[in-house]
């Protein structure tokens, strides 16, 4: 079984967002890099679960970023997977992140190309779905749970109000929601490991940019929290009544 | 030139969220100066030319059932097909399981830029520009789409349902999913509960609820409210409550009209997830608690004492 791995550099779930340059630009300055939660801790955790199970397992992770993703391409690697492709360019919208993934995937004869289900810094949810379609490959959204068998995959989804099974042959694209696999911690001797794998640095394809990010904007702040008294919920009742009208 | 807009359904009932996306879509398509139709693929019971009143002027309709267990790359192509075969310029999904499955498909096929999690109607001055939920709910970003064709999810709760009196006219399409590659094999739904991102009202647990056994402090306040259940992550981590009812950056992204938050101090990651909620009601022992500076109410105190009598007290105002 071959597996590709697509992973996202995100800012660190503490961080405080802030914008530079009129608000058109994301402002890096003082926030940590970290590997988009999605990706790590379901869809990557999962593959190394599955490469366990069955060793002769190839796992490749990939990311599209310039040098600054390395480090989370190195911490990756020290939970696991043979090698990590970084395309050298930085990422812009899903379609071209998605469009640069799929120009590597296509040659690499992958079985499962796992995804998580989004990443917290865009939050498009895009990437898999376009990712599949380029590829011309099936793909199932926000799945919860994954098992192999020879070349047939399991895989529950979430939907609205529950749960959907789902199965179908290799090869496909899944992105990977909470209850895919458990949060690991790398340990010291798969870091020290990790140093001496492979990270193959290709360059990127060229890509229509079909949309631009115009301006940023953060939400406006709250005027100020109106305390109830403990013993009052009467008033509080009455003032979601009448004053904020939402029951 | 016109707007289409996708209608899921499940278990026959056209959902809220496509209601939701069908009003949204007509009012791009006013904005536009053009018309609005939709796409139902499957059997519903809902009154087809009734679902005019959310604004659409035609419904294209296919009574398939086949469409229903259809998957992603199946249903992107009909409905990409159809929208050309119309000369749809703007398409859109609710935000939901089928649409983040469908729609990406639909936009890399017809090379459509994307904008997925709109939070509002595009602004059609210097072009067609977005605004959408980025950072999970810390910031917006107005994202502008260069291409022809634009591809939209919107949001749950983010527009509204808007209402009319007017009929839609039905027009039957003869179209058939291709095989599926990926199979169908059960559906598990929660019974009796209110999905979470489409319920109204959310009462939310956190750790300052001490164990899984009080849950029932939360559960009662919620169906007095008619509203749905969540919890903050450490909750669902510490399996008290299931992983699909935890709300904030890496669980369910949420914004109901009410959002009462019980025993859950405010980290960044959880209000990222919630902070698009219309009134926040904050219950806290720790005046200090940062969830006070988002909330809009609050009340400092023993949740064990005040979440049963604000549930007595909804319950006296509902009679």
């Amino acid at each position: 079984m071959k597996i590709l791995v697509a992973i996202s550099k995100v800012p660190d779930t503490t961080a405080k967002i802030t914008f530079k340059e009129g608000n058109t630009v994301f402002n890096e300055e003082g926030v940590q890099g970290i590997i988009n939660p999605y990706d790590e801790w379901y869809a990557l955790v999962r593959a190394i679960e599955l490469k366990e199970a069955a060793p002769d397992t190839i796992l490749h992770l990939i990311t599209v970023g310039d040098n600054s993703t390395d480090p989370i391409l190195r911490k990756a690697l020290a939970l696991g997977g043979d090698e990590a492709i970084r395309i050298n360019i930085k990422p812009t919208d899903s379609y071209s992140v998605a469009s640069q993934i799929a120009a590597v995937a296509k040659e690499g004869g992958y079985d499962l190309i796992l995804t998580g289900k989004e990443t917290i810094d865009y939050n498009d949810a895009s990437v898999p779905g376009i990712l599949a379609e380029l590829l011309d490959l099936p793909f199932v959204p926000v799945a919860t749970k994954l098992t192999i068998e020879g070349d047939k995959a399991t895989v529950v989804k979430e939907i609205e109000g529950g749960e959907q099974t789902e199965a179908g042959q290799f090869p496909l694209v899944i992105s990977c929601a909470k209850g895919m696999a458990k949060q690991r911690m790398p340990n010291i001797r798969n870091v020290m490991a990790a140093r001496t794998k492979p990270i193959k640095v290709v360059e990127p394809v060229g890509v229509d940019l079909l949309t631009e990010t115009v301006l940023f904007e953060l939400p406006a702040a709250k005027s100020g929290v109106k305390l109830v008294e403990a013993g009052q919920e009467e008033e509080l009742v009455r003032l979601l009544h009448e004053e904020a009208k939402v029951i | 030139m016109s707007v289409l807009i996708y209608i899921d359904h499940s278990e026959g009932q056209v959902k809220k969220a496509s209601l939701e996306a069908l009003s949204y879509g007509a009012a791009i398509a006013a904005k536009m100066n053009t018309t609005a139709e939709a796409v139902l693929l499957g059997k519903v019971t809902d009154s087809l030319p009734e679902l005019g009143a959310y604004g659409i002027t035609k419904l294209h309709h296919s009574e398939d059932e086949a469409f229903e267990t259809a998957d992603t790359q199946s249903l992107a192509r009909s409905v990409a097909e159809l929208a050309t075969k119309l000369g749809s310029t703007v398409i859109i999904f609710a935000a939901n399981a089928t649409g983040v499955g469908v729609a990406p498909r639909i936009a890399a096929r017809l090379k459509a830029g994307l904008v997925s999690s709109a939070v509002d109607l595009p602004s059609l001055e210097n072009g067609f520009t977005v605004k959408k939920v980025v950072f999970s709910g810390k910031a917006f970003a107005h994202v502008k789409i260069n291409t022809p064709i634009k591809v939209i999810t919107l949001t749950g709760n983010s527009f509204g349902i808007q209402q009319s009196v007017a009929t839609a006219e039905i027009e039957t399409l003869d179209i058939h999913p291709e095989p599926s590659k990926i199979q169908f094999v059960s559906l598990d739904k929660i019974k009796g509960e209110v999905p979470l991102t489409e319920a109204e009202i959310v009462v939310s647990g956190g750790r300052g609820l001490k164990g899984p056994e009080n849950w029932n402090l939360v559960t009662d306040l919620a169906h007095a409210l008619h509203g749905a259940v969540a919890c903050s992550r450490p909750v669902a981590d510490d399996g008290w409550r299931p992983h699909h009812e935890h709300v904030g950056q890496t669980g369910v992204q949420i914004a109901p009209n009410l959002y009462i938050a019980i025993g859950i101090s405010g980290a960044i990651q959880h209000l990222g997830g919630v902070n698009r909620s219309k009134v926040i009601v904050v219950i806290n022992k720790d005046p200090e608690a940062p969830f006070f500076k988002a909330a809009d109410y609050g009340i400092v105190g023993d949740a064990f004492e005040i979440v049963p009598r604000l549930t007595a007290a909804i319950n006296k105002l509902k009679g």
